[in-house]
C-alpha cells in the first residue's frame, strides 16, 4: 500500500483543510545576527527550526496526489513522507525516511539549491505562494535523529567478501559506500588529502556546513563497515592496475573538481591573487586563520571575489569574517544569473558584501613587491541567451573601471582532477577532461571495472548531484558485477 | 603516520631522513615529490624524494631548517612519526640518453638532484655535476655523487673547499671544455635563474625542478602556479620540471616572497620565543 493511503495520513490530511494550510505563512529560519556573525567564522549562521517551527511548517504541505517536489529532487526524497512525520512529531521516523534515499540528509538540508529542485517544483509557487521550505525540514530531521542520540545505522546484506575501492571521500564517494556496504560488499575509500570527507571539509565553511556534521556521516559509515585511507592517491601512491591486481572487483572514481580554473588575464600571478580553492583550503582545511595553525592566509581588508556562484559567496563571507573591511562580489552577468543559492546571497547581503554585478576582470595592478593593488573592471550588459539559457554578458565597449582591492579570489570554476587520466591514459575523457560515462550507469566506456560521478564526470555540479551520481553507480555495479559471476 | 627509521645531520640545519613509506618507495621515480605535515596544525609542504628503497620499503628525505614548519620537522628523531605524507607526486624526470649532462645543484637541492644523476649515469650518459655551497660544511652528498658521476665540481662562495666561485662558474668551465647536451638544475629559485641564463647564452637545453608554494599537491588549489613560455602552469601537476629556459623566475621569486611577512612572525612567536 501506499504511505499516503495510510490511515493515518488520511486522518492527518482531514485534520486541516487544505486551503487553511495554504495560508500558512512559510517559516523563517532563525539565523545569528548578521553584525555578529561577519566578525565569527566558525558558528554556524542558520540556527535550524525548533520542534514546533517545524510541525508548524509541515502542516503547510498539501501530501499532494502527485508529489511534483520529489521530481524536482536528484535523489528522489520521498518528500512528504517525512514532512507529514514531522507533522505529527515522530521525528526520528521523518530521518528514517530521509536515509532510505540520502545518504547525507543533514548536509543536503543545508547545501542543496532547494529553490531550483524540490521547492521550486512545490504545488505552492505554483499558487503563487511560498514553497514549503522542504530544505529546512530535511535539515531539521537529520539534525534531530543526530542530536538524539539514536542515530539509526543501515542495516546492512551479510558480507559478500567482494572488494570494491572508492577514489576520494566527498559527497558522490560517501554516498556510493554507503550504499554498497549496505548491499554486503567490503568498501575502501582512498582519500588524497589528511581529511576525509573532500568538498564538505575543505570547500565548505564551517559557517555553512559545520565538520561535525560531515564527521558524524563518516562515523556511520565506518560503523557500516566502511574503511577509510588518508593520503592515499590512486593513480599515483597506488595504481589502478595494483587495486585491480589486489583483488578489488569495481573501482568507483569519485575525485572531484582537481584543478581551478583562471581567466588568463594579465596580472592574475600577482601575489594576492588565488583561487577560491585555495582560500579556502587554507581556511577550512588547514585552520590558516587560527593562529596556532602553521599554514599562513591572506587577511585582506579590500577583497574581490571574482563569480557568482556558492563558492564565490563562501569566500567572500569568509573573507568578511577574516577582517576585510569591504568584500566584494564580481560577477559578470546580473544578479538574477547567479548561480548561488539565493539563501547565500541574501546572507552575503546582510553580511555586508557588496556586489559588483556586470562588471569583469580584464587586469590586475601590482606594487614593486608584486603584491596586487588594484584590478581593473571591465562593465558589461545582458545581451542574448547563450548555451546555459542565461543571457550573455557582453562587454561595452570603452567602459572601464578601476577599483582598490589588496587581495582578489578567482572562483569561475574548475576542471576536472587530471591524476587518474594521466595514470590511466586510456580512460576515456571528454575535451574538457571529464570521464565519459554511461548516463545511465555512471561506467566507463572504455574501462568497465571504473565506474565515476561527480565533478570528475560533471566538471562542476552540486553535493547533491554528485550523491545521486554514487548512488546511481552503486546500483550499477552491483548489477554488473552479479551478472558477471 | 608515517615512522622516522633514521635521522643524520648533513650540517646543522641540514637533516637526511629515511621515513617508513613502502608506497611510496615502490611507486617514486626521480624528480617525484611529496607533501609532508607535521602536526595537527601543522603546514603541508612539499619535499624532493632524495632517495628510495624498495626492499627496506623506505624514502629519504633532505630538510633545510628555514622556517616553522622545516623547523619542526627537524627537530622529529628517529623513532617519531611524521603525521602525514602522501606521494609520490609531481611528473618524474624524463631519462634517456641524451650525451653529455652537466647537473647543477645548489644547497639542499643537491639532495633531489642525487637520484636524477643515477638514472641519468644509468642510462649511458656522460654525467658532469656540479655541486655549490656557501662554504666547506654545506657541501653535502659529495661521495654519493662521485659514485654516481664521471665527475664532480665542487663550488663554494667562500673558497673554503672545491673551487672558489659560483655554481655558474663551475658550468661555465664545463661549458667552455666541451660539448654539453643538457643540463638540469636544482637549487634556490635566484640560482637556478642564474643557471638558466647562462646556459640559455650557450643554447643548451635546460631543465628546472622548481619548488613552489603548494598546499594539497594535487593540483587543487593552484598556489604553486608559474608562468611557463607565457602560460600558467602549475608546478605539482604539470611540473616541478620545466624547461628552464621558459620559466618566468622573477615572478617565481615574487610569488615564493608572498607570504615572507607572516612567515617571519611566525617563526618569531612560535620558535624563537619559545627557545
Amino acid at each position: 500500500m501506499n504511505t499516503r493511503d495510510e490511515q493515518w495520513r488520511v486522518d492527518l490530511r482531514a485534520k486541516i483543510k487544505a486551503k487553511d494550510r495554504t495560508n500558512l505563512t512559510r517559516v523563517q529560519m532563525p539565523e545569528l545576527d548578521a553584525e555578529y556573525r561577519s566578525h565569527i567564522r566558525n558558528e554556524e549562521v542558520n540556527l535550524g527550526l525548533t520542534p514546533a517551527q517545524a510541525m508548524a511548517e509541515a502542516q503547510r504541505c498539501l501530501d499532494c496526489v502527485n508529489p511534483t517536489c520529489m521530481e524536482g529532487c536528484p535523489v528522489s526524497i520521498k518528500i512528504p513522507d517525512f514532512i507529514k512525520f514531522i507533522e505529527t512529531g515522530e521525528f526520528l521516523e521523518a530521518a528514517k525516511v530521509l536515509k532510505m534515499t540520502s545518504a547525507l540528509p543533514a548536509v543536503c538540508g543545508r547545501v542543496c539549491p532547494q529553490e531550483r529542485q524540490c521547492e521550486e517544483k512545490c504545488i505552492h509557487v505554483k499558487m503563487k505562494k511560498e514553497s514549503v521550505a522542504i530544505g529546512h525540514l530535511e535539515r531539521f530531521a537529520a539534525d534531530f535523529e543526530r542530536e538524539s542520540g539514536q542515530i539509526s545505522v543501515p542495516a546492512t546484506a551479510p558480507a559478500n567478501g567482494i572488494k570494491i575501492a572508492v577514489v576520494g571521500s566527498g559527497p558522490a564517494g560517501l554516498a556510493f559506500a554507503g550504499d554498497m556496504a549496505k548491499l554486503g560488499y567490503e568498501v575502501v575509500v582512498f582519500e588524497a588529502l589528511h581529511e576525509i570527507g573532500g568538498v564538505l571539509k575543505y570547500g565548505i565553511p564551517e559557517f555553512r556546513l559545520p565538520n561535525k556534521i560531515v564527521d558524524v556521516e563518516i562515523d556511520n559509515l565506518k560503523a557500516m563497515g566502511v574503511t577509510f585511507i588518508n593520503n592515499c592517491i590512486i593513480g599515483k601512491t597506488i595504481a589502478i592496475q595494483e587495486l585491480e591486481e589486489n583483488g578489488y572487483k569495481g573501482i568507483f572514481v569519485a575525485s572531484g573538481a582537481g584543478l581551478p580554473r583562471f581567466m588568463n588575464i594579465k596580472g592574475e600571478n600577482l601575489v594576492g591573487v588565488m583561487s577560491s580553492n585555495e582560500y579556502l583550503t587554507r581556511v577550512n582545511l588547514m585552520d590558516a586563520a587560527n593562529p596556532e595553525s602553521d599554514t599562513p592566509v591572506y587577511k585582506g581588508k579590500k577583497v574581490a571575489v571574482i563569480g557568482g556562484g556558492n563558492t564565490a559567496m563562501d569566500s567572500v563571507r569568509t573573507a568578511r569574517r577574516l577582517g576585510a573591511e569591504k568584500a566584494i562580489i564580481v560577477y559578470r552577468r546580473s544578479e538574477e544569473e547567479m548561480p548561488a543559492r539565493l539563501e547565500e546571497v541574501k546572507h552575503a547581503k546582510e553580511e555586508g558584501i557588496e556586489f559588483l554585478t556586470l562588471h569583469n576582470p580584464i587586469e590586475y595592478i601590482g606594487n614593486e613587491t608584486g603584491r596586487v593593488t588594484q584590478m581593473v573592471l571591465q562593465l558589461m550588459e545582458l545581451g542574448e541567451p547563450d548555451a546555459s539559457g542565461r543571457r550573455s554578458p557582453v562587454e561595452i565597449p570603452g567602459k572601464t573601471r578601476i577599483v582598490d582591492v589588496d587581495e582578489v579570489i578567482v572562483s569561475v570554476g574548475v576542471s576536472p582532477n587530471p591524476l587518474i587520466k594521466q595514470s590511466v591514459p586510456e580512460l576515456e575523457t571528454t575535451k574538457w577532461g571529464t570521464l565519459v560515462v554511461n548516463q545511465d550507469t555512471m561506467q566507463s566506456v572504455s574501462l568497465p571495472i571504473i565506474f565515476a560521478g561527480g565533478d570528475i564526470v560533471r566538471g562542476g555540479a552540486t553535493v547533491i548531484l554528485a550523491m545521486g551520481d554514487g548512488r546511481r553507480a552503486a546500483k550499477a555495479m552491483d548489477e554488473w558485477i552479479k551478472n558477471k559471476s | 603516520m608515517n615512522k622516522i627509521i633514521s635521522k643524520e645531520y648533513f650540517s646543522a640545519n641540514v637533516v637526511k631522513f629515511t621515513v617508513d613509506a613502502p608506497l611510496i618507495a615502490k611507486a617514486r621515480r626521480a624528480g617525484h615529490f611529496v607533501i609532508v605535515r607535521v602536526g595537527e596544525k601543522g603546514e603541508r609542504i612539499p619535499l624532493t624524494i632524495a632517495d628510495a628503497d624498495i626492499s627496506k620499503g623506505t624514502i629519504t628525505l633532505v630538510v633545510q631548517r628555514m622556517g616553522v614548519s622545516s623547523t619542526k620537522l627537524c627537530a622529529l628523531e628517529a623513532g617519531d612519526y611524521i603525521t602525514d605524507l602522501v606521494g609520490p607526486l609531481g611528473k618524474a624526470t624524463h631519462i634517456e640518453n641524451f650525451g653529455t649532462v652537466v647537473c647543477a645543484c645548489g644547497g639542499v637541492g643537491t639532495a633531489p638532484m642525487m637520484p636524477i644523476v643515477a638514472a641519468l649515469k644509468k642510462a649511458g650518459n656522460k654525467v658532469i655535476t656540479v655541486i655549490a655551497a656557501r662554504t666547506k660544511d654545506l657541501v653535502i652528498l659529495e661521495e654519493q655523487m662521485r659514485e654516481n658521476s664521471d665527475e664532480v665540481i665542487v663550488m663554494t662562495d667562500d673558497g673554503s673547499y672545491g673551487n672558489k666561485g659560483l655554481v655558474t662558474n663551475g658550468v661555465e668551465a664545463v661549458i667552455q671544455r666541451e660539448k654539453v647536451d643538457l643540463c638540469v638544475t636544482i637549487g634556490p629559485a635566484i640560482m637556478m635563474k642564474f643557471v638558466s641564463l647562462l646556459t640559455k647564452k650557450y643554447d643548451i637545453p635546460t631543465v628546472a625542478s622548481l619548488n613552489t608554494i603548494m598546499v594539497d599537491g594535487t593540483g587543487m588549489c593552484g598556489a604553486c602556479r608559474v608562468t611557463i613560455g607565457g602560460k600558467t602552469k602549475f608546478v605539482c601537476v604539470d611540473g616541478p620540471e620545466f624547461d628552464a629556459h621558459q620559466v618566468d623566475f622573477d615572478e617565481m621569486l615574487m610569488r615564493l616572497g608572498g607570504y615572507k611577512d607572516q612567515e617571519k612572525e611566525e617563526m618569531e612567536r612560535k620558535i624563537l620565543h619559545t627557545k
